[in-house]
């Protein structure tokens, strides 16, 4: 009989080692395909290495053989929960570059469109911020809310989504007559839902012990990063472009930009929340005072720019949305480069999550709000 | 042959006389084993099936939709459906997969919930084992269904699955504490470990009455702890769909998909069948000291009724902050078990101790 020999296992002996998961192209919480190559010791998150390009659809080229008013329908599919702000930011730059003055009707018009996006857009980040948490009830909740402003927007324009609606010059088409009585009932009752959110989310103890404290972002990384939009702000980083450099009827209302110096997941959560009040002040200041005048300027045919290089950046719903044009004086552009605001943002990921567990990953990319498209463009 | 809806006693007897009077005593033992199999499997089947429409039915009231309404009156048949769609699904085995215990993990789990269900007291005399530790028998079975989780994790050979096993092996290893602390806390007022012998208790008052505050304490415990046992939401840990697309059954496809998904829900009709046993009397009626005329009302409520009364009430309260609550991260499970409840618990037993010993419930 083989002598029983005494093994003495000690936790020195066992090998351990990082392993590499990859996170999406296909994962329930990178919403899109955005793959995330997550390198864990156990739970703890060591790094992560993002890769995009899966949905690349190359607006940026296609631009160029593309007139001017048709690039702003290819904005749409960008960053498609702020559609009417990639628009905007299309027409602004065109406009400036042309430097003509739209009518003050239409200014007022795409102040409140940009604000309604701006809400429908957080509303479905605050559904899929509490599904990632493992709160499945909020997605419908959101998009509950959500649905009446799709409703306006189909009203207004024909689209739910990409609405196609500002165009260098003016827009589309005149607002439904039923746009103001519409935009003032939905106010009125999203201000008695938002609080069933703080209810149903923000109050839980353990969405805050889940959240505060977690994933920090100082206003200096978040300026190194190129961060903009909620995102920074939470951060201390005062970039709300609405405020230090108005365009449209921005100038034309009172709102506060909402900050926070915490910087942690809790803070951003809490600042796109108190952003969602904001944009409903400005829709009332604006929705009474719609000027009467021509909904768009009567343009050319064909829109040629003059020579030299133009940008414009409007505050899309996840940040800083940059529209650089290159003109050859013809009548398509030489280049065209779209600053998303989800590139630069996701890049930060790698700096805030290293060190939190998987969980603490998932609740962070969840605060960036990313649409991938429009990281991809 | 008297059917009697308030005992069952008198037609078990009956079938069981029937049966002796025509066949040898070897025949009736496999005829009575065979009825008392097929009856558990329908029960089983057709319950869970139920659990998984209320479930819908219960999610979709909390998220202001209707749920399934198109196949069948409000939707009834649409579990069915599911099940026969699940039934004709293939059944996919990973290349690389440890294939026998691949394919052992999903009995191991349901095997598992079949053996607690059997010493579950439905109504009087229906119950098929009714041991004097019956208790301790609980909670040991229950305990062996991590190890098929464990299995299906590691066997997948997908590091999501592990990831989810492991989560879920510390999880219910640390909470099957509390069920079992908690439990002890009754067991001390009640004096026995006989499960027909707990419900008997209760014929004045049931424990959580009596006990007052230290039972009312270990029934929310109870309820927390049973609630992370079953891998269920705010504990679903183990799925936890948005980090880890499926957890441990990620790679789990067909009819062996639907016995972990089966599983789940006998084992929260198992830990409601618990608390109300243990807690909230069983299938005893409600009664007030010494209201007669409500107790006498009450009695003429059947057993089996006020046993799946309660249950329900019980599943529908899990389903309720299943749909409310976020999940928790890994390490605040463990904080919650360890740090809080753990420490409550123990407290707990020596106030039910005190109280015990004093004389100072009811």
């Amino acid at each position: 009989m083989a002598e029983l020999k005494e093994v003495m296992i000690t936790t020195d002996d066992i090998k351990t080692d990082e392993y590499l998961v990859n996170m999406g192209p296909q994962h329930p919480s990178t919403h899109g395909v955005l793959r995330l190559l997550v390198q864990l010791e156990g739970e703890i998150v060591h790094n992560v290495q993002p890769h995009i390009g899966y949905i690349h659809s190359g607006i940026e080229k296609m631009t160029e053989s593309l007139s001017y008013p048709q690039i702003g329908h290819l904005t749409d599919r960008m960053d498609y929960l702020s559609a009417h702000m990639n628009n905007e930011a299309v027409a602004l730059c065109v406009e400036n570059a042309l430097q003509i003055e739209v009518p003050d009707r239409v200014k007022y018009i795409r102040t409140i469109m940009a604000e309604l996006s701006r809400l429908a857009s957080h509303q479905l980040w605050w559904c899929v911020m509490g599904m990632d948490m493992g709160a499945l009830t909020t997605f419908f909740y959101g998009l509950r809310d959500r649905e009446e402003i799709l409703d306006i927007f189909e009203e207004t324009c024909g689209a739910r989504l990409t609405v196609n609606y500002s165009i260098p010059g003016g827009l589309m088409f005149d607002i439904h007559p039923n746009f103001q009585r519409d935009v003032k009932a939905f106010i009125k009752k999203f201000r008695t839902k938002l609080p069933e959110y703080d209810r149903l989310l923000s109050g839980n103890v353990i969405f805050t012990e889940r959240t505060k404290g977690v994933g920090f972002l100082s206003r200096e990384d978040a300026i190194a990063y190129g961060v903009t939009g909620p995102t920074a702000r939470a951060s201390g980083f005062a970039c709300d472009l609405r405020k230090h450099q108005p365009y449209s009827a921005y100038s034309k209302v009172n709102f506060n930009e909402v900050l926070s110096d915490v910087g942690d997941t809790y803070a951003r959560y809490q600042v796109r929340i108190q952003e969602m009040w904001e944009s409903m002040n400005i829709i009332e200041q604006l929705i009474d005072n719609i000027p009467e005048g021509d909904y768009a300027m009567k343009m050319k045919g064909v829109i040629k720019l003059p020579e030299g290089e133009f940008y414009q950046r409007v505050e899309s719903a996840r940040g800083e949305f940059g529209v650089f044009i290159v003109s050859d004086g013809k009548k398509n552009p030489y280049r065209v480069k779209f600053r998303s605001p989800g590139f630069s943002n996701l890049f930060a990921i790698n700096h805030i999550a290293k060190g939190w567990k998987i969980a603490d990953l998932v609740a962070i990319m969840s605060t960036f709000d990313l649409v991938i498209p429009d990281i991809d463009r | 042959m008297a059917f009697n809806i308030y005992d069952f006693t008198t037609l078990t007897k009956s079938i069981h006389e029937g049966l002796t009077a025509s066949y040898s005593a070897t025949t009736t033992l496999i005829i009575e084993w065979t009825i008392v199999g097929v009856a558990y499997l329908l029960f089983v089947a057709l319950f869970g099936l139920f659990l998984v429409y209320a479930e819908r039915k219960v999610c979709a009231a909390f998220q202001q939709r209707m749920g399934p309404m198109r196949v069948g009156p409000w939707g009834l048949l649409q579990t069915i459906a599911d099940f026969i769609k699940l039934l004709m699904k293939e059944l996919i085995t990973p290349k690389e997969a440890d294939k026998f215990l691949y394919n052992l993990a999903p009995f191991i789990v349901i095997i598992v919930s079949f053996l607690v269900i059997s010493v579950i007291p439905f109504a009087p005399g229906l119950q098929t084992f009714d041991f004097d530790i019956g208790i301790f028998f609980v909670t040991a079975v229950s305990s062996v269904g991590v190890i098929g989780i464990l299995l299906a994790g590691w066997s997948s050979n997908n590091k999501y699955s592990l990831i989810g096993a492991m989560r879920s092996g510390a999880q219910i290893v640390s909470y099957e504490l509390s069920v079992g602390l908690s439990l002890i806390t009754i067991i001390i007022l009640a004096g026995t470990m006989q499960i027909s012998g707990l419900v008997e208790g209760q014929r004045e008052m049931w424990f959580i009455f009596k006990g007052h505050i230290p039972a009312l304490i270990a029934f929310v415990v109870f309820i927390i702890a049973g609630t992370a046992e079953t891998n269920r939401g705010p504990f679903d840990l183990a799925e936890a769909e948005s980090e880890l697309t499926a957890g441990f059954h990620t790679e789990y496809s067909g009819i062996k998909f639907a016995f972990f998904f089966l599983a789940e829900y006998i084992n929260l009709f198992i830990v409601a069948a618990m608390a109300t046993t243990v807690f909230l009397g069983g299938w005893m009626p409600l009664h007030f000291g010494n209201f007669e005329s409500f107790n006498q009302i009450m009695d003429l409520i059947p057993g089996l009724f006020w046993f799946f009364f309660k249950v329900l009430g019980v599943i529908f309260l899990m389903m309720w902050f299943k749909w409310t609550f976020p999940r928790l991260r890994v390490d605040q499970i463990l904080n919650l078990e360890w740090k809080y409840l753990l420490p409550i618990n123990l407290f707990n037993i020596l106030l039910m101790a005190a109280v015990v010993l004093f004389g100072l419930h009811f």
